[in-house]
């Protein structure tokens, strides 16, 4: 059958783009690598993301609640209960969830669509991040820094001596996330999911919950998009409800897959690949700039704003992301 | 009855001061084809959607095989065995024609292999064989209503509710989506039909009931209901056409 | 349907469960309440009255985005940075040129007014067969670059001007009338008073061109039914750009209105975006009548929020209407049911 063919298929693919990341890695300088952490960093957030809005098609403006949520969970199980980031990690996944879950009724249950849950989600994310200013229990506004033990250590995932040692961590929550991402698009949940995205109303008629499938896609996606937050606070070593909450993490989040073709599995990493380096060579470019452009070297906002031309063009030509326009390529080709 | 298997009883909707279906009873016996007419307005998609679950009835019962479905979520009812299609079409467009109709599949299976399987079976049966990979969008609008039909049919439904499905068809088109309903009948399936094409429905129907102002004005054969005094009357300034039998 | 029914009958019940569990904690309280709200009693005062100043600044920028939404279904979120825009050009025009903001608005809204036309041109009419979620990321990557661009420009130090009157005794007309005023128990400067009577004007204005020019009835249809637009004659491209340049321009003239009393950085518009979002949703999106009572509303609730939860930030208040809102009554106060 063709599609058993295709089910094994983005298995191999993931394993393949998981040795090419691994082997590629050992060539690596530090700032290459660093830049590799950030690619697989921001595609598992974005391949997380596109679960609940590339295939259930419901648009979250929100997702740094469930980052937020996952960064502090684990950096105060840690810091209160030598808690290793790793279990930490599963309990910010586990309460993100539970927070998703909440959102989610609230918002579906109530029948909210389109731009008014896209609203809906950031009003919540907001609504964290203003609580979180004032707690007292994780330090308010003020933050929380990670306390280092000093040397490497996988168990306290810190590694102070050989950073390197991050790309692996990452790199697994990576393969984690993709497993999900892979599973979900491949099997009835995916195609569920699809059909609510595409036309609810005709999937409730064939059968398909609405209400409970879009449930099960925010409850996944914001589970998954705490790993990323509990990583985020583990490598960066410091938190605060700005870093985590803040509406600039909604946006990144979701930038990467809709620049790299929503609702596909690649997507998300594709548009890691292509933007991560392109955020990284404009600030360089702003940094040491060529002669003739010389008046702009140095000056705060410049980078973001060739970023931000760059982004509206690509929006622009290539609507539908960049598989999207490859895939209309190769039609184009095989015509 | 053991033979009936839906129950439509004394159900009643207004919408504001409108009062769209009143006091409707209806039953439909297993194995028929039950042609539901009447001019526009007369309250027909209402009372299709009261009885898949879409609206909520203000009064009366409808009743599934003796289990009662009033008032139910569409999801539910649908799994319970009744499945309707959408007059105008929903096609899940960025799926392709096979991945749409496995939406209905999985309705009875969670393995992708056996949705599938099933899903090319019904696209076949329904004549759409050759466009089975191409993405729904691709669809013309007689191939789209196939594809409605399809998608309900790969659910295996008891009852199969139509509304319009021969809208924006061709003669030619109607001739050969009636065979399809046809043989769907002989496969067991129980179909109520709302439809406006009267050639089409006075062939197909083993009984007719007629609506008109929210009120079920007529049920009988086909034959009865062409020459019943009220439908004609109900129908006078309608254009129709009535199958010589 | 069938949902929404059922679900009316709980928001009644929850209504009215929460109202009771009000009235016995008031109740069961009585004395402390009431003495807490005779000891806030001016302080909430204030807060009504600085809520309805703001709101009517709101109002104006609020109207524009849910014009702009009414009739091109975009969500502006660039809406806050343009009136950054307007924000730093009166006070350029102020502080190299002498020209007070209260003037310099007849610069700010035509200028505001051909940049909106120029973005809806350039940038979100090629993506206007695209899905929503583009067109959305579009006004996200504008805001971004308006935002940086005046970073680049001004650098990040917050400005802000200082008119030299309105304190003390002032000439108005024939009238000297002591600012701030006095008024009630509250303090009402003459800055927040220019700014809401202007608003109110223009408000006004707008409303006039909606409902008695006949570019204003080409909007609406547009608003109402684009093909039928279309069909009778209304060029949609056209009112696009216009719709788009005066919900701009609503901005440019809120900029220049609020700089006399609040500042001016690069992030500055994004309060008033949040709030505009709230506000739009609040008063159903595409309602210029809900815009407006939608930002009395979310003003004032800003202001007493503080008063309430003295902790908090304005905002959360805000949106914790905001969500109320949404659950409530999503289409909005004025809203159509969709």
């Amino acid at each position: 059958m063709s599609k058993l063919r295709e089910l094994s298929s983005d298995y191999y693919w993931l394993l393949a783009v998981t040795a090419v990341f691994a082997v590629v890695s050992l060539f690596l300088d530090q700032f290459q690598i660093s830049l590799a952490i950030l690619i697989l960093f921001w595609a598992l957030l974005g391949a997380a993301w596109n679960i609940l809005g590339g295939y259930a098609g419901q648009f979250s403006f929100g997702h740094a609640a469930y980052y937020g949520i996952g960064a502090y969970t684990s950096v105060v199980l840690l810091i209160n209960f030598e808690v290793s980031p790793w279990v930490g990690m599963a309990a910010g996944a586990a309460l993100a969830g539970l927070f998703a879950l909440l959102i989610g009724y609230l918002s579906f249950r109530y029948g909210l669509k389109g731009a008014y849950f896209a609203l809906a989600t950031f009003a919540f994310a907001e609504m964290l991040r203003l609580i979180a200013s004032e707690l007292e229990l994780i330090n308010t506004s003020v933050g929380i820094h990670v306390p280092l033990i000093g040397g490497d250590s996988w168990l306290r995932l810190q590694f102070e001596d050989t950073p390197s040692n991050f790309f692996f961590a990452i790199l697994i929550l990576f393969v984690v996330v993709m497993l999900v991402s892979i599973w979900v698009a491949r099997h009835k949940v995916g195609y569920y999911f699809q059909a609510i995205r595409e036309d609810e109303d005709a999937a409730a008629a064939l059968g398909v919950d609405p209400l409970g499938y879009k449930l099960a896609a925010i409850v996944i996606s914001g589970a998954l998009t705490a790993l990323g937050g509990s990583f985020f606070v583990q490598h960066f070593g410091y938190v605060n409800p700005e870093l985590v909450f803040g509406v600039a993490i909604s946006i990144e989040i979701l930038l990467r897959p809709i620049v790299g073709g929503i609702g596909t599995i690649w997507g998300p990493l594709i548009g890691a690949i292509v933007l991560t380096p392109l955020a990284e060579f404009t600030r360089d470019f702003v940094r040491n700039p060529p002669p003739f452009l010389e008046i702009i070297e140095g000056r705060a906002g410049v980078d973001v704003m060739i970023f931000g031309v760059i982004l509206i063009a690509i929006i622009i030509f290539m609507p539908d992301g960049i598989v999207g326009a490859a895939v209309r390529l190769r039609e184009r080709f095989l015509s | 009855m053991s033979d009936t298997l839906l129950q439509i009883d004394s159900v009643t909707k207004a919408f504001g001061g409108l009062l769209a279906v009143n006091s409707a009873t209806l039953d439909l016996n297993q194995g028929e084809i039950l042609g539901l007419i009447g001019p526009n307005g007369a309250g027909k998609t209402t009372l299709f959607n009261m009885t898949s679950g879409e609206i909520q009835p203000d009064k009366g019962s409808i009743y599934f095989s003796g289990d009662d479905i009033t008032g139910h979520k569409p999801h539910v009812i649908a799994q319970s065995g009744l499945v309707r299609t959408f007059q105008i079409v929903k096609p899940f467009a960025k799926l392709s024609v096979v991945e749409n109709v496995m939406v209905g599949a999985f309705i009875n299976t969670s393995s992708v292999e056996k949705a599938e399987w099933r899903a090319r079976e019904v696209i076949e049966f329904v004549g759409l064989g050759s466009h089975a990979d191409q993405p729904a969008s691709n669809l013309t609008t007689a191939s789209r209503k196939r594809l409605e039909l399809a998608r309900a049919l790969a659910t295996r439904p008891r009852l199969l509710l139509l509304d319009e499905v021969m809208a924006g068809l061709t003669p030619t088109e109607s001739a050969s989506m009636v065979e399809l309903l046809q043989s769907i009948r002989e496969q067991g399936v129980t179909q109520l039909v709302i439809e406006h094409v009267m050639q089409a429905i006075m062939t197909l129907s083993d009984r007719i009931a007629v609506l008109h102002h929210g009120e079920l004005i007529a049920v009988g054969e086909p034959a009865h209901i062409a020459s019943d005094s009220r439908v004609i009357e109900a129908y006078l300034g309608e254009e129709f056409e009535i199958a010589e039998n | 349907m069938a949902v929404i029914l059922q679900s009316r009958r709980r928001k009644i019940i929850f209504a009215a469960g929460a109202v009771l569990l009000l009235a016995i904690l008031l109740g069961l309280n009585a004395d402390q309440a009431s003495e807490w709200f005779e000891q806030n009693d001016p302080v909430l005062r204030q807060a009504l009255v600085t809520g309805i100043l703001i709101g009517g600044v709101f109002a104006l920028v609020a109207m524009g985005l849910t014009l702009i939404f009414g009739v091109l279904d975009i969500i502006n979120f660039a809406h806050g940075a343009l009136m950054t825009v307007g924000m730093y050009i009166t006070f350029v025009l102020f502080d190299n040129y002498g020209i007070d903001p209260y003037i310099s608005i007849l610069i700010t809204v035509p200028a505001l007014f051909l940049i909106g036309v120029v973005v809806q041109r350039v940038i979100i009419r090629p993506a206007s067969n695209a899905p929503p979620h583009n067109l959305l990321l579009l006004t996200l990557g504008l805001a971004l670059l308006l935002q940086n661009a005046m970073l680049v420009i001004f650098s990040g130090t917050p400005r802000s001007i200082r008119l030299d009157y309105g304190r003390g005794e002032t000439p108005i007309g024939p009238f000297i009338i002591d600012f701030p005023l006095h008024l009630f128990g509250t303090t009402i400067t003459l800055n927040k008073l220019i700014a809401f009577i202007m608003a109110m004007v223009l408000a006004a204005g707008l409303y006039i061109l909606l409902q008695k020019t006949d570019l204003g009835k080409a909007i609406r249809a547009s608003a109402q039914d684009k093909e039928g637009a279309a069909l009778v004659g209304v060029d949609i491209q056209r009112i696009g750009l216009i719709t788009f340049g005066i919900g701009v321009a609503c901005v440019g003239a809120a900029a220049s209105l609020v700089l006399p009393f609040f500042f001016v950085d690069p992030v500055a518009g994004n309060t008033f975006n949040i709030t505009a979002f709230v506000i739009v949703v609040l008063g159903g999106l595409g309602s210029i009548p809900g815009a407006l009572l939608g930002a009395f509303i979310v003003g004032i609730t800003q202001e007493m929020g503080v008063v309430f939860m003295p902790s908090s930030t304005k905002l959360l208040g805000v949106f914790i209407v905001f969500i109320l809102v949404l659950l409530f009554r999503p289409q909005g106060l004025m809203g159509k049911k969709e």
